[in-house]
């Protein structure tokens, strides 16, 4: 499943435009402890988290994660998504929570 | 005769030491006001709004303050809860106020604070809520919450 | 879904509150930052998270939440665990799954997500 088909799956709002849309994703990952996200996370996954400090950015360029997810339809600052977008990282969001978001999400790459 | 309980209850007034890094102190008092509430039998939702001001609050005094006070008093006709402490001080208290704004350090984020919403969530549960702040000498912060509905 | 149940579901060990499993859970909530779950929690949810500090016991307390389970296989120093018995009979597990399978797992089998209503 790719993070266009994701979003549009789930009803997510991309706030980093056309960035990384293509991006294959292979696994999710939930947690808001930036160093634990260092530790644990694959390549090509969808990072949930309500972190929404700018070092969610270098975590998820170190990581190669494929998008970072936002739930509960929490607000970001401007300066975070152009950097992401400058970044080439796909920020997306959602109104449901953290809990249900990691739930759909594990639905959907089962599906596949 | 009909006696109305409150009238002869005494104000209770409830007081912890909080020092500087002692991050416990937050939760433990957080958890001991609750406890006393629910043993006066106040309303569950008024509980949780006073004990997450508590913990927040204390949590602000530990992680920022070189020491200071948490006191609670209580009243039949609300409940106030005060932090007064000695230490940096809010340069700008709008700007803290706003919901992401942080100065903690990574420490204090991988312990799962310091995410900036400490005071937004305060300033949620009170019904009033008075900061008085002077950098380099310390903040009082007084909220409270009254027992009547919002 | 009892904790018993989750707890056999998830292959999670019980580090303390074995006497309270029989306790019913309809909702959850994820999170790893004590102010999100202070602001966000509902209450009588179950508590999913990679915090194992002391803070994470109180704060459960304080949004009374029914039961805490730790993933990633985390758990709280033996010290926290004693004083947990001593002062408080909230259930807490501890599982390998990681958060979001942990999530994915619970959601597929009917828990809803917690909401907070009032406050």
């Amino acid at each position: 499943m790719k993070v266009g088909e994701l979003a549009s799956a789930l009803g997510l709002e991309v706030l980093t435009g056309n960035v990384n849309l293509d991006r294959t994703i292979q696994s999710g990952y939930t947690s808001d402890l930036l160093s634990d996200v260092i530790a644990n996370i694959e390549e090509d996954a969808v990072w949930i988290t309500i972190q929404r400090h700018i070092n969610i950015l270098g975590v998820a360029k170190l990581k190669d994660i494929a998008a970072i997810l936002i739930p509960n339809n929490l607000q970001l600052d401007q300066e975070v998504i152009d950097k992401a977008r400058a970044e080439s990282i796909a920020i997306l969001r959602g109104r449901n929570t953290a809990f249900e978001l990691s739930g759909l999400l594990y639905n959907a790459l089962k599906e596949v | 005769m009909a006696v109305d309980t409150f009238q002869f209850t005494p104000k209770i007034n409830l007081e912890f030491a909080i020092r500087e890094k002692d991050f416990f102190v937050a939760g433990e008092s957080a958890s001991r006001v609750k406890k006393t509430l629910q043993q006066l039998g106040m309303q569950q939702e008024i509980i949780k709004r006073v004990a997450v001001i508590i913990y927040e609050a204390a949590m602000n005094v530990a992680i920022h303050a070189s020491h200071g006070m948490l006191r609670v008093f209580i009243s039949p006709e609300a409940i106030t809860i005060e932090t007064d402490d000695a230490g940096g001080g809010i340069p700008d208290v709008d700007l803290a106020m706003k919901e992401g704004y942080s100065t903690a350090t990574h420490e204090i984020r991988e312990m799962g604070f310091g995410a900036g919403m400490g005071l937004p969530n305060i300033r949620q549960c009170a019904d009033e809520l008075k900061i008085d702040s002077k950098v380099g000498v310390g903040t009082l912060l007084q909220a409270t919450v009254y027992f009547t509905n919002r | 879904m009892t904790l018993r149940e989750i707890q056999a579901y998830l292959g999670a060990e019980v580090l303390c509150g074995e006497g309270q499993l029989d306790r019913e859970v309809h909702e959850a909530f994820a999170c790893d930052l004590i102010s999100e779950m202070l602001a966000s929690a509902g209450s009588h949810m179950l508590l999913i998270t990679s915090l194992t500090n002391a803070h994470v016991i109180h704060t459960a307390e304080v949004i009374d939440a029914l039961g805490v389970i730790f993933v990633g296989g985390r758990r709280p120093a033996e010290d926290v665990i004693e004083i947990v018995k001593k002062n408080s009979s909230i259930p807490i597990l501890t599982t390998k799954c990681q958060m979001f399978d942990c999530c994915g797992l619970l959601f597929a089998r009917g828990v809803q997500a917690d909401r907070k209503d009032s406050l």
